[in-house]
């Protein structure tokens, strides 16, 4: 595949692995966070780690936005299609993740609600347009990446003029997330998460573009390189990286340039901005409540915010006792250090969110490298 | 079947009629639909006997081998096939990959009340066709009717019997270590037909079902005089689901090496639009077969001499492994687990 096979290929990753190898200091150990789920996958799926000497190590990041998104906000989502009998519209891996009632919106499916998995938002209008008898919410989440398409929905349903289309929004933001990674005691003070540098998100940044990161790299001394989400764009931000360490230096630096700048699509930045207003609190997966780290939908598209149209309470529902998504969210641990993990814990019976989407941490370890555990 | 006598009875309106539920009551309605769609097409000489039953000559020597499918697709009709050849491709395959030669194959159709007449015609016209280039007939059969509402069009279950040569049976406990894996073709091409038509994508360049009968080529396979371990057809759950079976029932890992393994390109990119792995996506006219080392490359050579084996290719080795993990060298140089495929294969968000 052009533009993609250039970026798997086996013998620049040799070249690339050495040369890493040459210049990671073997007095030193350097720890770097791999922000996007994208990233973790591609690490796991092309096997990234073997090639990396053994002083460079990996931390998974929370950057999955199916592994973020609380178990009270799929509960909401299934409540609205048992209960108020709507046709619930959302992504593929969203349909998995577990919810209250050892529900998810696939058992929810299979109870009775009419839940359907769509490739865009646009299907889920499409759908509205379709079926003006029923009531069609498309359940939006996601990081910056998927948000610009679901404010397009909402104003093409705007234009369309749809009375049986709205948004349950829980669309959250990447700052947010890494603000409170490098905030959080595991990194600030107690020292358990070493962190020496961010693979900084791949389409995230094709919207909100490099800028947004500076100010992670100025104010914690963190350097960032925004890399795609091929295998050798991984290895050459690793690279990146290391070389930023070694000479002292925080900076951002842009390894996707092939399709992120540092202002990035300020048309899609517009269209959010048209459509959406920050939410003051918002609760993460494994982060709990952040401040300023989601979007709502604003007034004048209040029609279309199933939130609003629905009676609809956020319960907030913790975790599996002995689930350790949270800490791995973090990086405070890795997916085999969870008790639950490839035991009660697996993509068949998923416990956790980390193991629903192919992008999150326990899902990537257990299907690509549980071979290393043995 | 009992005779209709003509003239008494309205001809079936294949063009405009549908499915009613009289077609499914055992009654004239059902007789007319079998004699004059079903016995139109499928005709022989075993169907011909009308009973309830199909009065079959007995195999000489060997064992028997019977298998039984039953199709499910939506849409019935998709670039490359449809599903009625699908359950007579799909049947035959399972019965040859255990060494047999194909004999005969039921049908049995369950139909949906309001369904139309000609798509049935469409589909039993498959049927035959698929049938008679396989030289494997369909000697018995039957339908019900189930009310508007609970079925989806057409169901269809095939049975095929077949009989393997004596000292001539494959299994899926066989893989040895040591031992090659190959396999036929292209992987994904069924799946992503399907899922082309299903979700409205319009990809540039058209995916086509790879359905077919893999008796000739395995036929040819094993006049190669390769020592042939195991044969399997991988179909839902694809390559992988496939080799993580095999690996299990014979109690050995196996190591795939990932630049060899055959896929089209517009498979590849329409999974990687979708965030879907090729290995896990449904063919319909592929198989694997597992060899003894030193008879691989004689096996491939047979495999691309024959039409559905062109683009046949040796994909990894079997090892002795006590987890039995399918495993793979990735084009990368690093190593990742091939696991089974957990429930359905559902795109990622991003």
């Amino acid at each position: 595949m052009k533009y993609i096979d250039e970026f798997r290929d086996g013998e620049v990753a040799r070249g690339l692995a050495e040369a890493i190898r040459r210049e990671a200091n073997p007095e030193r150990r350097y720890h770097f966070m791999e922000f996007c789920g994208g990233h973790t996958h591609a690490i796991s799926r092309y096997g990234v780690s073997d090639l990396l000497p053994d002083n460079v190590k990996m931390i998974h990041g929370p950057g999955c936005p199916v592994c973020v998104l609380p178990i009270g906000r799929v509960d909401q989502a299934i409540r609205l299609a048992l209960e108020n009998g709507v046709t619930l519209c959302t992504y593929g891996d969203c349909l998995r993740v577990p919810a209250s009632d050892s529900l998810s919106l696939l058992k929810a499916k299979a109870r009775g609600g009419d839940i359907r998995m769509v490739y865009s938002s646009a299907d889920a209008v499409a759908l509205a347009q379709k079926n003006p008898d029923k009531q069609v919410v498309f359940f939006a989440i996601g990081f910056e990446t998927t948000t610009p398409p679901t404010a397009v929905a909402i104003k093409q349903a705007a234009t369309l003029g749809l009375k049986n289309f709205s948004v349950l929004c829980c669309h959250v933001l990447t700052p947010s997330a890494i603000s409170s990674i490098l905030e959080s005691p595991e990194v600030r003070q107690w020292g358990t998460v070493p962190l020496d540098g961010f693979i900084g998100p791949a389409h995230v940044s094709t919207i909100i573009g490099s800028r947004p990161y500076e100010f992670f790299a100025e104010e914690y001394r963190k350097p960032v390189v925004i890399a795609g989400f091929e295998p050798l764009d991984v290895m050459q931000a690793i690279r990146m990286l290391i070389r930023q360490v070694n000479e002292g230096r925080a900076e951002v630096e842009n390894e996707f340039s092939r399709a992120v700048d540092r202002d990035g699509n300020k048309k899609a930045q517009q269209l959010v901005a048209e459509v959406f207003e920050m939410r003051k609190n918002f609760e993460w997966r494994g982060l709990n409540i952040l401040p300023y780290s989601a979007l709502r939908i604003r007034s004048q598209f209040a029609e279309f915010d199933a939130e609003k149209r629905f009676p609809l309470d956020y319960q907030p529902v913790p975790d599996h006792k002995a689930c350790e998504c949270g800490a791995i969210l973090r990086g405070v641990k890795r997916p085999q250090d969870c008790k639950l993990f490839g035991t009660v814990c697996t993509p068949e019976n998923p416990i956790g969110s980390c193991m629903v989407s192919s992008e999150g941490a326990c899902a990537a370890h257990y299907t690509y490298g549980r071979y290393k555990d043995v | 079947m009992s005779e209709v006598r003509k003239g008494y009875v309205r001809p079936l309106d294949i063009k405009h009629g549908q499915v009613d539920m009289a077609h499914g009551s055992g009654g004239r309605a059902m007789a007319q639909l079998i004699e004059e769609l079903f016995a139109r097409h499928l005709g022989n000489e075993y169907l011909a006997q009308g009973d309830d039953g199909a009065l079959l000559p007995a195999p000489g020597a060997g064992r028997l081998v019977m298998a039984t499918d039953s199709h499910v697709v939506s849409p019935l009709f998709f670039p490359g096939g449809d599903i009625g050849c699908l359950s007579v491709h799909g049947t035959i395959n399972d019965v040859a990959v255990m060494g047999a030669t194909p004999l005969w194959l039921s049908a049995g159709f369950i139909l949906e009340e309001g369904f139309k007449l000609a798509d049935l015609a469409l589909i039993v016209q498959s049927m035959a066709k698929a049938a008679k280039e396989a030289g494997v007939p369909i000697v018995t059969g039957d339908t019900k009717v189930v009310e508007r509402g609970k079925g989806d069009g057409v169901f269809i279950t095939t049975t095929g019997v077949g009989v393997v040569a004596p000292g001539k049976e494959l299994s899926g406990r066989n893989a040895q270590p040591g031992d090659a894996i190959l396999v036929s073709g292209t992987l994904g091409d069924h799946g992503m037909a399907i899922m082309a038509v299903r979700e409205s994508l319009g990809f540039e360049s058209p995916i086509v079902s790879d359905t077919a009968a893999l008796h000739g080529l395995i036929a040819a396979m094993r006049d190669s005089g390769a020592e042939i371990h195991v044969l399997r057809d991988p179909t839902r759950g694809g390559l992988a689901t496939t080799l993580n079976e095999i690996a299990q029932q014979s109690g050995v890992g196996m190591m795939l090496q990932e630049k060899a393994l055959p896929v089209k390109p517009a498979v590849n990119a329409a999974c990687e639009f979708l965030g879907l792995d090729p290995l896990y996506v449904a063919n319909e006219g592929k198989l694997v077969a597992i060899c003894a080392q030193q008879d691989a490359e004689k096996l491939l050579a047979a495999m691309r001499a024959h039409p559905l084996g062109g683009a046949a290719a040796v994909i990894g080795t079997v090892h002795e492994d006590a987890h039995h993990f399918v495993q793979m060298t990735t084009g990368f140089g690093g190593k990742r687990i091939v696991d089974w495929l957990s429930g359905e294969q559902l795109p990622r968000i991003c």
